[in-house]
């Protein structure tokens, strides 16, 4: 079969600024360095940008119909690679060949706008994606009908509900008709039953022989979508191959799970004016880091973060995300803390949440975690999806939940130890 | 060296082969952006369209009294608003269309990082609000014209050439001013400015006759100016408002705009996903 997609010796780069947080710089920055560096005698001493390799030497091709699962951690250059495949950064070295109409689908519903109603919305984002306006003619009804908005399509999007917004993006976006269909992590969003209405919808776009490259954190949706695998670690290929043995080797050794997430320098750190994050990290009963939990053992997730300004009531939450990219629970500090309807000072700040043993069910867990104000609304300080993902599993004796139960215990969402009652009722007769 | 088995290649500071064929594919992404723009403009507005009507017509009333009646400058054989008026409304297109496409790519970032298509649909698209607003205030001079019972010459038939200047004028600075904007912000408070200033460097209120001849030469180093002239030469026909020399420098100095300003563009487009 023939190749599609070629890629040789891919290197991306970027400058990172130490000193300004935003990528962007004032004029006056520049003249004010370009001064300073005139007077330095150490030149070095006025550079304050770094080079940070996105992705490196990455060689791999793509052969027509196949679908390939692209895995890696935070970070691990997925969406620098994507970007570059569809053309919206160009790479600091290395070649890239395509054949065949690529679109991509990086975001659900890039070029949305709020004002603009339903029907209008379609028309636009489809031009977006690339699609003819009688393409999106020919495929609007579908496109209503998939996204289960009849009744709304002459209604502005700014009053539809979130999940109305989301599966409206996702079925412009899955009527597209390209030979090759790039997708990010897109599936995150949406209830679950959307959610598999896209896959499936996805797994049907595949067998009609389009190539597919497919990013998520999501090893279901990898396993049953794609045939072939790619692993990023740190911006470098780390394995291809089979799909099956790429999601083992990934799972196994343990290259998808963290422990830790330190970050060192304050202003690399996520977070705004008010909270930035110091560390993150999965302890196990002895405070020791740890990724790989019995389902009997207690987990703690523990968060360090400094709070810059004064005058604001925290809330921090973690959610607790299964494999399937299902939220299993969420818990908020706002019972046990002693700033709960406090003002928080400034200074550093340690939470610890204990998770206790016979709770958690077997898979892989990761922990998506969030600092925010509490008010008449929430307002967002800090947060990262995936920042921490250990494995949960089952030492098949009895001591634990399971008892002497044979066989496979995967499909819930927790497995706590509850109190049961069994006995044999005397026969009033 | 390239494999002609494969479509497209993508490497660092390679440009593309099919540039302006792809910016004809993408001819359906122009049109649905700038409708876009438009139908946003009016939308949850209580009186729509007429917004496009009231800023230059008060515009116009206010110049027509500073300078028509206070500063009582001439007019020659037109009534002053028509003379006004005239000028008013290249410049009002000028000034909104370098307003809206020099701010174009940021207020468009959420695309730009996650979509592919031509960059330079982006500006151009801009520029046709613009250009919307422009037609609708031309309905005023018609019933400017009507009032004074003005008829125009055959002049008028060159009005299109001085409006392809104006859009030239206003897309090749736009060009600079939104692909600098992206690496520094600076230049969108240099916008305002820039605006503030041509009004009065421009023969908006005045007619160009007033400008004392040892400065005509660097006046007409304005290219707006050669564009107001040309307006009002086309809708009065008064012939001491047009200058060959000047139009001619105006001509050439927007030229040099578009292609210097449409050089630039391409220079940094593939960088705007990183930086913006």
């Amino acid at each position: 079969m023939s190749t599609v997609i070629k890629v040789e010796n891919l290197a991306k780069n970027y400058l990172i600024s130490h000193q300004s947080r935003e990528p962007y710089t004032t004029l006056r920055d520049v003249v004010a360095k370009r001064v300073k560096n005139l007077f330095s005698r150490d030149r070095k001493l006025g550079r304050i940008q770094e080079e940070f390799w996105a992705l490196q030497n990455i060689n791999f091709e793509i052969k027509k119909d196949e679908r390939i699962g692209i895995i890696g951690r935070n970070g691990a250059g997925k969406s620098t690679l994507l970007k570059v495949l569809s053309r919206i950064t160009e790479p600091t070295h290395g070649r890239v060949s395509i054949k065949g109409r690529v679109a991509s689908l990086l975001e659900v519903g890039t070029g949305f706008h709020p004002e603009l109603t339903g029907r209008e919305n379609i028309y636009l984002n489809g031009a977006i994606l690339g699609m003819r306006k009688r393409e999106i003619d020919k495929k609007f009804d579908e496109i209503v009908s998939f996204a289960e908005i009849e009744k709304f399509t002459d209604t502005p999007v700014k009053r539809f509900s979130s999940g109305m917004y989301v599966r409206l993006a996702f079925a412009v976006a899955a009527h597209l008709e390209p030979e090759i269909l790039i997708v990010d992590e897109v599936l995150a969003v949406g209830d679950i039953i959307f959610q598999n209405k896209c896959l499936g919808k996805m797994e049907n776009i595949s067998k009609e022989g389009r190539t597919v490259i497919f990013v998520s954190h999501n090893m279901d949706a990898i396993q049953k979508l794609c045939t072939r695998g790619i692993i990023l670690h740190e911006g470098r290929l780390a394995m291809e191959g089979d799909v099956d043995t790429v999601i083992d080797k990934y799972l196994g050794e343990g290259l998808g799970l963290i422990g830790e997430q330190v970050w060192p320098e304050i202003h690399k750190a996520p977070g705004d004016e008010v909270v930035r994050m110091h560390a993150v990290r999965v302890l196990d009963k002895n405070g020791k880091i740890c990724t790989k939990f019995d389902v009997r053992d207690p987990v703690s997730i523990e968060l360090e973060y400094r709070v810059l300004e004064e005058g604001h009531r925290l809330c921090t939450q973690l959610y607790f995300v299964n494999q399937l990219g299902h939220v299993l629970f969420i818990s908020k500090d706002n019972l046990a803390s002693p700033w709960r309807d406090r003002d928080c000072s400034t200074g550093r700040f340690r939470a610890l949440c204990h998770v206790p043993g016979d709770f958690l069910n077997e898979g892989e867990i990761s922990i998506v975690y969030g600092i925010c104000t509490v008010g008449s609304s929430l307002i967002g300080h800090a947060s990262t999806w995936h920042v921490l993902r250990f494995r949960v599993s089952d030492r098949m004796d009895p001591g634990g939940v399971r008892g002497n139960f044979p066989l496979a215990w995967r499909h819930d969402g927790v497995r706590p130890r509850l109190q049961w009652m069994v006995e044999k009722m005397t026969d009033g007769k | 060296m390239d494999d002609p088995q494969y479509d497209l290649i993508i490497e660092a500071g390679r440009t593309e082969h099919h540039y302006w064929q792809d910016i004809w594919r993408y001819r359906e992404l122009f049109y649905f952006l700038s409708w876009r723009d438009v139908v946003v403009k009016f939308k949850q507005t209580v009186i729509g369209v007429l917004w496009a009507l009231i800023r230059p017509l008060l515009t116009m009333i206010i110049f027509v009294f500073i300078f028509g009646k206070l500063a009582k400058f001439p007019s020659g054989d037109v009534p002053y608003p028509l003379l006004v008026f005239s000028a008013m409304l290249p410049w009002q297109f000028f000034a909104s269309s370098l307003g809206e496409s020099s701010n174009s790519l940021i207020s468009n970032s959420g695309l730009i990082s996650k979509v592919y298509f031509p960059r330079i649909i982006i500006p151009a698209s801009s520029v046709i609000v613009s250009l919307v607003d422009f037609l609708i205030s031309f309905s005023i001079l018609l019933v400017l014209m009507l009032w004074y019972r003005f008829i125009p010459g055959w002049q008028i038939l060159t009005l299109p050439l001085f409006i392809l200047m104006a859009f030239g004028a206003s897309f090749g600075a736009g060009l600079w001013l939104t692909s600098l904007n992206v690496k520094f912000r600076d230049f969108r408070y240099i916008v305002p400015f820039i605006v503030q200033f041509g009004l009065y460097l421009s023969p908006v209120g005045f007619s160009s006759s007033v400008v004392p001849q040892q400065w005509r030469l660097l006046y007409s180093f304005n290219p707006m100016v050669g564009v107001i002239d040309g307006f009002r030469w086309a809708i009065l026909g008064q012939k001491d408002s047009m200058f060959l020399g000047d139009f001619i420098v105006s001509l050439i100095l927007i030229i040099l705009l578009m292609i210097s300003g449409v050089w630039y563009f391409r220079k940094t487009e593939k960088n705007f996903a990183d930086i913006i």
